[in-house]
C-alpha cells in the first residue's frame, strides 16, 4: 500500500512552513497569533471557531490541532459537536443558496 | 510498573532527543538548584480516593505514613530561615493522623503552609473538623478539581466525587475560604481529563470562575493548571489507551527553555514518607533521590549542598517545561 499524503507527524513540521520563504512565514505566524489569540472574543470561543472552519475544509492537521486545542482549554465534546453543525448547516445552507442562480438560469432558458 | 520499567517506557518517538539532551542543547545541563525556598513533605500515600491520574497511585489500600520522628525532623528544618514555605501533601494529608500536630508546629515558624487536598475527603468522617483548623492556623489550601464539569472530574477521580468536592468548597466558602477580603486562600488545581496538554491558565480560570459560581454557587481564589507527568496510573492509562508515543511526542515538541529556568524543582525538596530527600514529588515517585554528591535523608538536611544540588532530570520531566510550564504553583513565571 502506499504511503498516505497525509501523516500526523507533519504537523509538527507546520513551524517550519517557512524555510523557502522566511519572511512572509514570519507574518503570517505574526498575523495567526493575533488573530487567534484571546481579544473581544476569548480564547476559547476563537478555538471552536478555528475547529469549524479547520472540519469544514477538511483539513486534518487543524482538525487535529484544534480539537486537542479545544479539549486543554476544556471545550465539551457536546460544544464542539454544536459548533461542527453551524458548519454543517452553513454549508448545506451556501449549497442550497447557490441553487438560485440554477434557477435563474432555467428561469431564462426554458420556454 | 515498578519505577526502573516507568523509565524505560519514556522513550521520545520519533527518534527525538532526550530530555538531557535537549538541556545540554540549550547550554542548562546540569540543571542546578538555585536554592531551597520550599519544603515540601509527602506524609502519606494513603488516600480516601483512587484517582486514574494519580502518579503517586495513591489508594485507601496503601499503608505509608510519615513517622512521628520524620515529622519532627521536618519540623525542625522548617525553622531555616532560608526555607519560605513548607508545602504538605500526600495521599490525602488529612488521613494522617498526625496532621494536625504537624500543623500546629509548622504554624509556630511562621512561614507561609500550603495543604493540598483533594476536597471531597472533608467531607468525611473525622476529616470534616479540618476546615476549621487550617483557618485558626491560616493554612493555604489547594484543592484539586480537575475539571469544572461533574463528568468529567468523575471519569477521573470515580462517581460522585464532583459533588463531595462543590460540597467541600462551599463549607470553606462558609468559613471566609476563597473569599475575597478574608486572607483566606483556596486555589484550585486543574490537570487535563484526558491525553494532552492543559490550556491557557487564565482562559481556564476564567471559565472555572464562571461555571462554579453560575452553577453551583461557590467560589475559589486562584487556578493552578498542571500539566500529567506520565508516571505513576497516569502511564498506565496512556498505555492503556495507546497514547503514550503521541503524548511524549507532544510535550517534546512543546519544549520551552524558558520555563526550564522557572521550573520548581529548582527551589523545592521534596521529602518522602521515609525520611528520603528528592527534587520533586514526581522523582519521589519514581525513586530518583537526589543527587549523589548531597544529603538524601532528612536528618542530614545539608542546606548548603541540597542549595546546589545538579537535579536528577529524565524524559518525565519534559511535563514540566512544555509551553507555558508546569509547577505545583500552576504555570511558570516565563
Amino acid at each position: 500500500m502506499s504511503e498516505p499524503y497525509y501523516k500526523p507527524e507533519d504537523l509538527a513540521d507546520f513551524p517550519n512552513i517557512g524555510e523557502h520563504s522566511p519572511e512572509l512565514a514570519a507574518s503570517f505566524f505574526d498575523y495567526y497569533g493575533k488573530a487567534t489569540g484571546a481579544g473581544r472574543l476569548t480564547e476559547r470561543e476563537k478555538a471552536l471557531i478555528a475547529l469549524t472552519v479547520a472540519t469544514v475544509r477538511h483539513c486534518p492537521y487543524c482538525i487535529d490541532a484544534y480539537t486537542n486545542k479545544c479539549l486543554s482549554l476544556g471545550v465539551g465534546s457536546d460544544e464542539m459537536m454544536e459548533a461542527i453543525h453551524v458548519g454543517a448547516a452553513m454549508v448545506a445552507g451556501d449549497t442550497l443558496a447557490h441553487a438560485t442562480q440554477i434557477r435563474k438560469i432555467v428561469r431564462k432558458k426554458e420556454m | 510498573m515498578d519505577p526502573r520499567q516507568q523509565l524505560e517506557m519514556l522513550e521520545i518517538p520519533g527518534r527525538r532527543e532526550s530530555f538531557v539532551e535537549r538541556l545540554k542543547a540549550v547550554e542548562m545541563f546540569p540543571l542546578c538548584a538555585t536554592g531551597v525556598a520550599i519544603l515540601q513533605l509527602n506524609i502519606t500515600r494513603r488516600c480516601n480516593l483512587t484517582c486514574r491520574h494519580c502518579h503517586v497511585e495513591a489508594s485507601p489500600d496503601r499503608l505509608e505514613m510519615m513517622s512521628q520522628e520524620v515529622l519532627a525532623e521536618c519540623v525542625r528544618i522548617a525553622h531555616i530561615s532560608e526555607i519560605d514555605t513548607i508545602d504538605v501533601t500526600g495521599g490525602a494529608p488529612e488521613l494522617h493522623p498526625q496532621l494536625p500536630w504537624l500543623l500546629r508546629e509548622l504554624a509556630a515558624t511562621g512561614k507561609r503552609i500550603i495543604v493540598r487536598t483533594n476536597l471531597a475527603v472533608l467531607t468525611e468522617g473525622v476529616s470534616q473538623s479540618f476546615p476549621q483548623i487550617y483557618r485558626e492556623l491560616g493554612v493555604e489550601i489547594v484543592g484539586s478539581l480537575p475539571d469544572y464539569t461533574p463528568e468529567r472530574t468523575d471519569r477521573q477521580r470515580g462517581s460522585g466525587t464532583f459533588a463531595r468536592c462543590i460540597t467541600a468548597i462551599g463549607q470553606l466558602n462558609k468559613i471566609g475560604y476563597g473569599r475575597e477580603g478574608t486572607g483566606l486562600v483556596l486555589n484550585l488545581m486543574h490537570n487535563p481529563s484526558g491525553a494532552f496538554l492543559p490550556g491557557n491558565q487564565p482562559s481556564l480560570e476564567h471559565e472555572y470562575k464562571r461555571r462554579l459560581r453560575e452553577g453551583f454557587g461557590v467560589e475559589f481564589n486562584g487556578l493552578f493548571v498542571l500539566t500529567n507527568c506520565p508516571i505513576g496510573r497516569y502511564l498506565d492509562y496512556l498505555i492503556g489507551s495507546d497514547n503514550l508515543n503521541d503524548y511524549m511526542a507532544v510535550l517534546a515538541s512543546a519544549f520551552n527553555p524558558a520555563a526550564v529556568s522557572a521550573v520548581m524543582c529548582r527551589n523545592t525538596l521534596s521529602v518522602g514518607w521515609d525520611g528520603r530527600l528528592y527534587d520533586c514529588d514526581f522523582n519521589q515517585m519514581l525513586g530518583l533521590k537526589v543527587n549523589g554528591g548531597s544529603p538524601t535523608h532528612i536528618r542530614e538536611f545539608d542546606l548548603k549542598r541540597l542549595s546546589r544540588r545538579e537535579i536528577m532530570v529524565r524524559n518525565h520531566c519534559f511535563a514540566c517545561c512544555a509551553g507555558a510550564g508546569s509547577s505545583c504553583q500552576g504555570v511558570l513565571d516565563t
